[in-house]
């Protein structure tokens, strides 16, 4: 049989591609993929540049830490080997893991550990505490890290070990010494995946592949510590921004996971067969009602008191969340759930009173200003944390006038410090991850710096900070918690803000989904997808 | 002709540099601003203001607006604020999901809703007609969301016949790509379907009430013949019209079904610039879309001719 040199090339020509696509096929059965839709884009890949929880999220996947938080909230060592204190609780050294190594395949050091912290320690708030106290920040060698402190200081291990953004990932030293206030141009980590940048398609999809070089600790997960093993071959996460088509494709099995599933869509997809919904982060979210202690009315403590005694969290949770599977009352600053919280000073405030209310707005001389509540329509929870403030405020006479806007702009706006007329603001809502409120330091809204260091609303109560210094500095537990008692009771009387209650945002999965970590960031190593 | 094409293809830069300086103001002076964003909720004010030096965005606006013109006049559209990767670049990721829907809607749309019209025209006050009418009403209202969802149940969620979701390109194999982009497709055709079937019906039967049209028919031309080379024909300007109309309809309702269907695209991109303020991609995004408008126009032009040899310009 002979063959034309025409009909050979068109076979040769049809059989290549033919042959590519088989062991596409075959290298892609063989490959184990976990289809996620996270609950934001991923826009920044820079952990430390934003405080954005999708890139800490991301950070996770890539990077790893010198210490991390367990289940329990307790920091645990995680790069770190051995560490030892000095007897005057002065110096701290820290001694590498062996066989750590970046994603490009020089070993972790030191050095590069060092410059890390560094460049944490410029953007993050508890970052630039520790930096405060801190003398001097070395590599003894390349495996060890000495940290010298002016004084001592109950929060080192709290910090270096901080669960949540601004988390304080290790990268290697040529990129640590970027800018903290520019991006890196490269993503270089030593964590469990490895981000392909080349596959990134921002408003859309992000891929991780498994890290082959990657020495997990032997002990068993354990929140953001423990043994990190990456258990599927490629992690992807996919990202669509409408809830619906999200829950359509976790239903159909186009996705395996869905990282947030809105409460209002969370029974659908529970009643769907191979769909699992459940709570996966113990301590929900605190919702916040913060007023501006810099403007009239509110810089009058009594009329700050008077909101507080508006607050009813069932109301506030119910309008917001409504399914009570996800959302509880909690009558604490810290995260309920977390070692510090404690009902101190929330007597007063467990159950609203109007007529105390009333009466503390006539103490106080409210005059029928109108207040300004600003409130973001693109987010659905604060939206309606907005509308129920609205309406108690003017159940006990105050004028509210309630401005609709998107988030983008109550964040530029809220930093504003211009009177009312000008552009200022008198109340707005936002909420805190548990993980980010489990003591009073970094529990930002406990500040009491003023205009000059305070977060938005500037709290003005030099006792309160005072007090939080105090804790910071205390290395016994049992201080500890009485200090944090005292600091929540002192911001309760001083007003500094008002906790609307707390809520879960539950995880939905397919049910071929395997060992999820209970964290309030969720993690992607240990899970396995059984197909 | 030429000088023609020539003259108009020159007055879109007057055309783009307006676009581009009210785009620039509309964004510099509204609410909002990327480095709060960015700087998160525990960054001090000094943080928010390193990082606006950073970016720039502390410079007069005058100053700024001149550094992006430059950049622009070179070719560049800027970097993204956010991802620090070029706005080309991911324009350029996007802009093939969002052609192909426009085109496979726009072709299935005039291929669908013309003979439509015709047909109406032709069976002009009876029950064909009227059936045509209804659905084209129908189409007209129904939101591109509402009729989504309810594709994706239908045919994804029930059938299992079709993906709920995403997009495949043509290049990684024809048979994924059709079962990606049919509910979309039909989503979005809905509504041209029964704005183009109307103004064709409008229009040809206009034209069937003309002399020739009598004319033809009274020389014996078979009926088909005279609806499709007398009447067609000579209806078609206002078809066009609609037909270059809808393109600017298109662009909205990408953003929809982009979003229904989670089909990474340019409505989408555009969207997402806007909540987090990226003026570079939004920037380079609405000139983009002004551009093709302005193209889009002058290509109905030129067609014009081509329907009608008595247009010349």
């Amino acid at each position: 049989m002979k063959f034309s040199r025409r009909a050979l090339l068109m076979a040769a020509a049809v059989a290549a591609p033919l042959a590519a696509m088989a062991s596409l096929s075959s290298t892609a059965a063989a490959e184990k993929v976990l289809r996620v839709i996270p609950h934001a884009d991923l826009k920044n890949i820079d952990p430390i540049w934003t405080t954005a929880y999708i890139t800490r999220n991301h950070g996770y996947m890539v990077y790893d830490t010198l210490f991390a938080m367990d289940e329990n909230l307790k920091p645990q060592p995680q790069m770190v080997d051995t560490w030892t204190v000095s007897d005057d609780k002065l110096t701290w050294t820290f001694k590498l893991r062996d066989g750590l190594k970046w994603h490009d395949g020089n070993p972790v050091t030191a050095e590069d550990c060092v410059a890390s912290l560094k460049r944490w320690g410029k953007r993050d708030g508890m970052g630039q505490a520790l930096m405060d106290v801190t003398a001097s920040l070395t590599a003894a060698d390349d495996k060890t890290i000495v940290m010298k402190l002016k004084e001592p200081y109950g929060l080192v291990l709290d910090s270096i070990g901080k669960i949540s953004s601004n988390v304080p990932f290790m990268m290697p030293k040529r990129l640590a010494e970027t800018d903290p206030f520019k991006q890196v141009p490269e993503i270089v980590g030593s964590g469990p995946f490895i981000f392909k940048k080349d596959l990134w398609q921002p408003g859309a999809k992000v891929v991780y592949v498994k890290n082959p070089n990657y020495v997990p600790r032997s002990e068993p997960p354990s929140g953001a510590a423990g043994g990190k093993i990456a258990k599927v071959d490629r992690v992807e996460w996919l990202y669509i921004p409408d809830s619906q088509t999200a829950m359509n494709a976790l239903i159909s099995g186009e996705v395996d996971y869905y990282e947030q599933a809105p409460a209002d869509l969370a029974p659908i997809i529970a009643k769907e067969p191979g769909v699992v919904v459940e709570v996966n982060d113990p301590l929900g979210a605190q919702g916040m009602l913060r007023m501006n202690h810099q403007l009239p009315p509110f810089n009058n403590p009594k009329l700050r008191q008077a909101v507080l005694h508006t607050i009813d969290q069932n109301i506030y949770l119910q309008a917001a969340v409504g399914n009570p599977d996800f959302y509880k009352a909690c009558y604490s600053y810290y995260a309920c759930g977390s070692p510090l919280a404690s009902e101190a000073g929330f007597g007063p405030y467990k159950k609203p009173d109007l007529a105390a209310a009333k009466k503390l707005l006539a103490e106080g001389g409210y005059d029928g200003t109108p207040i300004v509540l600003m409130q973001p329509t693109d987010v659905p929870i604060l939206s309606a944390f907005s509308l129920v403030t609205a309406q108690r405020l003017r159940e006990i006479g105050m004028k509210v006038d309630l401005q609709a806007m998107d988030w983008s702009t109550l964040t530029s706006r809220r930093a504003k410090k211009d009177p009312v007329d000008q552009g200022g603001w008198n109340i707005f809502h936002t909420w805190w991850i548990g993980g980010d409120i489990t003591n009073p330091v970094l529990a930002t809204g406990l500040g009491g710096g003023g205009v000059e260091r305070a977060w938005f609303g500037w709290p003005d109560d030099p006792e309160l900070e005072k007090m939080r210094s105090a804790f910071a500095r205390e290395g016994d537990a049992a201080k500890q918690k009485a200090l944090a008692d005292a600091i929540q009771t002192r911001a309760l009387k001083t007003g500094t803000h008002g906790n609307v209650g707390t809520f879960f945002v539950p995880v939905a999965y397919r049910d071929n989904v395997k060992g999820l970590i209970k964290s309030p960031v969720q993690f992607f190593w240990n899970i396995d997808v059984q197909r | 002709m030429l000088s023609f094409i020539a003259k108009r293809v020159l007055a879109t830069i007057p055309v783009m540099g307006v676009v581009a300086l009210f785009v620039f103001l509309m964004l510099r002076l509204g609410p909002g601003d990327p480095a709060t964003v960015i700087a998160g909720d525990y960054a001090s004010p000094a943080d928010v203001e390193r990082i606006r030096e950073q970016l720039g965005l502390n410079q007069p606006i005058v100053t700024q607006f001149g550094k992006w013109i430059w950049t622009l006049l070179q070719g560049d559209l800027g970097i993204s604020i956010f991802s620090d990767l070029p706005v080309a670049k991911l324009i350029g990721q996007r802009v093939e999901p969002t052609l192909v829907l426009a085109l496979t809607t726009l072709i299935f749309s005039v291929l669908v809703a013309v003979p439509l019209g015709v047909i109406a025209a032709w069976k002009s006050g009876t029950w064909i007609d009227r059936t045509i009418m209804v659905f084209s009403v129908a189409g007209f209202s129904i939101p591109v969301f509402v009729l989504g969802y309810m594709l994706i149940y239908s045919f994804s969620l029930d059938l299992r016949w079709l993906p709920v979701q995403g997009y495949k390109s043509p290049f990684d194999g024809l048979i994924p790509f059709l079962r990606h982009i049919t509910l979309p497709t039909l989503a979005l055709s809905v509504i041209y379907i029964a704005l183009i079937a109307r103004i064709t019906r409008a229009s040809v039967l206009e034209v069937l009430g003309e002399d020739y049209i009598r004319t033809a028919r009274a020389k014996g031309q078979a009926e088909s013949k005279v609806l499709l080379v007398h009447a067609l024909k000579n209806a078609a300007v206002p078809i066009v019209t609609v037909i270059g109309l809808g393109i600017a309809l298109l662009i909205g309702g990408v953003v929809i079904t982009e979003s229904v269907f989670n089909i990474p695209g340019l409505g989408r991109l555009v969207v997402d610039a806007i909540l987090k303020r990226d003026y570079p991609i939004i920037q380079g995004l609405i000139l983009m879309f002004s551009f093709v408008y302005v193209l889009v126009n002058l290509a109905i032009d030129i067609v014009y001719t081509l329907v009608d040899p008595r247009i010349r310009y």
